[in-house]
């Protein structure tokens, strides 16, 4: 239970009915809650094999790259160059960095086959000429891969962030090669797509060609390998940059096929796929029953609990939260700040067919003092026969019992009840539907220890506490 | 070259600092930053983010307002948030891009406080210091505001010296306490117990566990107890105004009768007593305590009052010279603390220093929330309540 030193306040909330696309609440001073379990530039970093992360900030910038990196026992594949007052004052940034990296290559008891530089805000702000500090250091290191990250937050609201920016920068390392049509990449994801679970790799598998993404990459050669593929395929809308890079750089097609949990949305990416590899489609009527079948199974177990979904947990949970209702389920609530503009259609179709869903912002000031329990509104029927408690006594089963989707979802209603998942937790197509009913209902039946679970960053990363 | 880290941790930065120390008091911080401090503070800097509410929060400074200078964003921001929740005051932490554009908070907080009609404090962080630093100047700031004069108007002079010393209850403010130096395994209420054991009353404790009320009261002390360097800016802004002295040093083990004679003694005469430098000159020790100052040097002490063995503090964090003994050392930068480790044969410290030790030295952990946050929370150690893991080596 939370401490309370404040009163509550009202909650920042609207009703999808009166609320605004993409941006339902203004910017203003933001709360940051304790769920921790969305992937940081550190995490993304150490997807490179092999690699050395730098990061030249001031102290208080060090602090929580340093110790994410401890906590994923990875600390000896990270350093810091620490900037101090007088860095700034003196104009000597560029000396300091270029020294640093090279004192810090020359300690290391092997050179890394890449490294990762993250200048700062502080670098953008006194016009460090940080061009010239990669001319030095890849003339002096030629061997060694330099690869241009960046952890200048201020950039978070316009241009480019730094997330997106170094998931860009990550293939920067794969060069021109004679394209291969049995290659395919998957690029932009961070988590792993299974590639025995879904249409997509069924699809790659018929077409005989091999599936590379960088999460499976074990050494700097295998990652190399990647600059093969004569197709990068992306799921997630922030993969799309750094794949229209590549399809510029090296001439490797780009196909965006997100993630999504519309029936004909994915009919019509696996679809374009089937056309581009030439294989015959997949039995769609098929798989559209399974998945029927699966959210019908899950239906009957978490009966009409309340469900709530979080947008870290995946990058559509409007599309999400409209299956889910089109099936039966008592979505109540979404928490998101923003919607990506692929979410239009879904907002306009719950504006109209469930106006009082309630749109709740995850970092609104007010968030900070919101009771981290659900006042249940609703009936929930979960002591009956159907709920998966066949002696009907299980007390977890209570009027107030929330199911959430996502850790900021589960933090805020205060369940232990929650599909702990982020970045769409490498589901897709129809199997990623039947895959999250599943989730779904083992999350209902089985109480999670959410403190625990949700304070850990980088989820799927190790964690040392 | 001395501002690389290979291998160790960073310290907790003046931010921080502000935020930890101010957390309890019911009032609203505001980073003035983009993005980051934020994350990192309620992670690895603040364990009583997720079971208890404070009024921290991150401006989500963005390009454009910063190379504009559109302060009226910011202060929008404050007012609107501040009308919503009604914290007793504003603070705001400065961050590195708001140093470099020279924003005028001091102006901001006049117009902020104008507006809501809630006191607005600005304080001059800028993420390179400790917190040491930034947690310092916050009390100092709380202590020189909220603090009032006794209803007497007799300061420091109300007849305690008269009564016998050994016998009367002084009144006594613990000073410098944040979860940073002594996290929330029970260290703060042990000191809290010792000093109730001893015969004094406790006015407040700046700031775990005490009210601005709490704090508003703090002139009634007879003496004041700093127990980490943080504490250090306000015991001597209470000195100035109010007269009151201080004694300086954590209550480790046996140790604590020596505070609690200092104690005694300060209230009597009004003069302060720094006793974590009560150890012998440190030069030859084969034992180094790295960490706070008042916390190792008590330590130290505490060792040297149990065992007769003296040791030496290692001190990477800001810290008057008055805290040190001859022979400590203050040393930054991971180059220059290898060199100092490869001088002694016993060390205790943060676990995350053991990787610059040599494998020959005996390696004591004493994990300390601001160097590895929460990685060994579980393992942090109740100095107050005895030395454990002194009496196991021994």
């Amino acid at each position: 239970m939370l401490k309370m030193i404040h009163g509550a306040a009202e909650a920042p909330y609207h009703l999808i009915a009166e609320a605004a696309f993409p941006v339902p609440f203004p910017s203003r001073l933001e709360y940051n809650s304790p769920a921790h379990g969305t992937w940081n530039i550190v995490h993304i970093g150490m997807l490179l094999p092999g690699s050395h992360q730098i990061y030249i900030c001031t102290g208080n910038c060090n602090r929580g790259v340093v110790l994410t990196a401890a906590e994923m026992n990875a600390s000896d594949r990270f350093s810091t160059i620490t900037v101090k007052e007088n860095n700034i004052l003196e104009g000597d940034m560029e000396d300091l960095i270029i020294d640093g990296v090279t004192e810090i290559l020359e300690k290391l008891p092997k050179k890394p086959p890449a490294v990762i530089l993250f200048p700062s805000c502080v670098h953008r702000f006194m016009g460090c000429d940080i061009p010239m500090v990669y001319r030095i250091l890849r003339s002096r290191y030629p061997e060694i891969l330099f690869v241009e990250g960046y952890m200048d937050c201020i950039l978070q609201k316009a241009g480019v962030t730094p997330d997106q920016r170094l998931r860009r920068e990550l293939y920067s390392g794969l060069t021109k090669r004679l394209l291969n049509r049995k290659s395919v990449n998957i690029i932009g994801n961070t988590l792993r797509i299974d590639k025995e679970e879904n249409e997509l790799t069924e699809l790659l598998r018929s077409a005989g060609c091999d599936l590379k993404q960088i999460a499976d990459c074990k050494t700097f050669e295998e990652y190399l390998s990647m600059s093969e593929s004569y197709l990068n395929l992306t799921l997630l809308p922030i993969g799309k940059m750094p794949a229209e890079v590549l399809e510029e750089r090296l001439g490797m097609k780009h196909l965006y096929l997100p993630q999504c949990f519309g029936y004909e949305e994915i009919i019509g990416y696996l679809e374009i796929l089937a056309e581009e590899l030439g294989v015959p489609a997949i039995p769609y009527q098929e798989r559209i029953q399974t998945c029927e079948e699966a959210l019908k199974q899950a239906k009957t177990v978490i009966g009409n609990t309340p469900i709530a979904i979080d947008y870290t947990a995946i990058p559509r949970p409007l599309g999400l939260a409209r299956l889910l209702l089109e099936h039966g389920f008592q979505v109540f609530r979404v928490y998101a700040d923003s919607f990506i503009p692929e979410e239009e259609a879904d907002f306009k179709w719950l504006q109209q067919h469930v106006p009082e869903l309630e749109i709740y912002s995850t970092i609104h000031a007010a968030m900070r003092v919101m009771p981290r329990e659900y006042e249940g509104k609703g009936t929930v029927d979960c002591k009956s026969a159907d709920c998966g408690n066949k002696d009907g006594k299980n007390a977890d089963c209570g009027k107030n019992k929330v199911l959430a989707i996502g850790q900021k979802a589960a933090y805020f209603t205060g369940t232990g009840y929650f599909v702990n998942m982020v970045e769409g937790g490498g589901l897709y197509g129809f199997s990623g539907i039947c895959k999250m009913a599943e989730l779904m209902t083992e999350a209902f039946l089985q109480e999670k220890d959410t403190e625990d679970l949700i304070k850990r960053k980088g989820l799927g990363c190790e964690s040392c506490i | 070259m001395k501002q690389i880290a290979r291998k160790i941790s960073t310290y907790t930065a003046d931010v921080s600092g502000v935020c930890s120390a101010l957390y309890e008091l019911g009032g609203m911080v505001v980073m003035h930053d983009p993005s980051g401090c934020n994350s990192t503070y309620n992670t690895h800097d603040e364990p009583r983010w997720y079971h208890m509410d404070s009024l921290i929060f991150i401006s989500g400074l963005a390009e454009i307002d910063a190379i504009m200078g559109n302060d009226e964003k910011l202060i929008d921001d404050i007012v609107v948030a501040a009308k919503q929740l009604s914290p007793q005051f504003i603070a705001l932490a400065r961050t590195p891009i708001p140093m470099m554009n020279g924003t005028d908070f001091d102006a901001i907080a006049a117009v902020i406080t104008k507006r809501t009609g809630i006191p607005a404090f600005y304080f001059a962080t800028n993420g390179t210091h400790s917190y040491v630093y930034g947690a310092g100047i916050a009390l100092e700031k709380i202590a020189d505001y909220y603090v009032k004069g006794r209803e007497d108007g007799k300061g420091k002079e109300d007849g305690k010296g008269t009564e016998d010393v050994t016998k009367s209850r002084f009144r006594v403010n613990l000073l410098g306490v944040t979860p940073l130096d002594f996290s929330v395994n029970g260290t703060v209420e042990s000191m809290k117990a010792f000093l109730c054991e001893e015969g004094f009353d406790l006015i407040s404790c700046m700031a775990m566990g005490s009210s601005l009320s709490d704090i508003a009261r703090a002139a009634q002390a007879d003496v004041n107890l700093v127990v980490s360097s943080v504490g250090l800016p306000a015991a001597k802004l209470l000195e100035r105004k109010f007269g009151i002295p201080y004694v300086v040093g954590t209550p480790i083990g046996p140790f604590g009768q020596v505070i609690a004679t200092s104690l005694r003694q300060a209230a009597e005469s009004g003069k302060n007593e720094i006793c974590c430098t009560k150890r012998p000159d440190s030069q030859n020790a084969q034992i180094a305590i790295v960490g706070e100052a008042v916390v190792s040097g008590s330590l130290a002490a505490a060792i040297y009052q149990e065992k007769k063995v003296t040791a030496k503090v290692i001190c990477p964090l800001e810290a008057g010279k008055e805290l040190f003994v001859p022979g400590d050392e203050q040393a930054e930068y991971e180059e220059e603390l290898e060199r100092l480790f490869q001088d002694v044969s016993v060390i205790v410290a943060d676990p995350m220093y053991r990787p610059i030790c040599s494998e020959k030295v005996r390696f004591y952990e004493m994990p300390h929330e601001a160097f590895s946050g929460r990685i060994y929370r579980e393992e942090m150690l109740n100095l107050v309540c005895g030395l454990r893991w002194s009496q196991e080596s021994n």
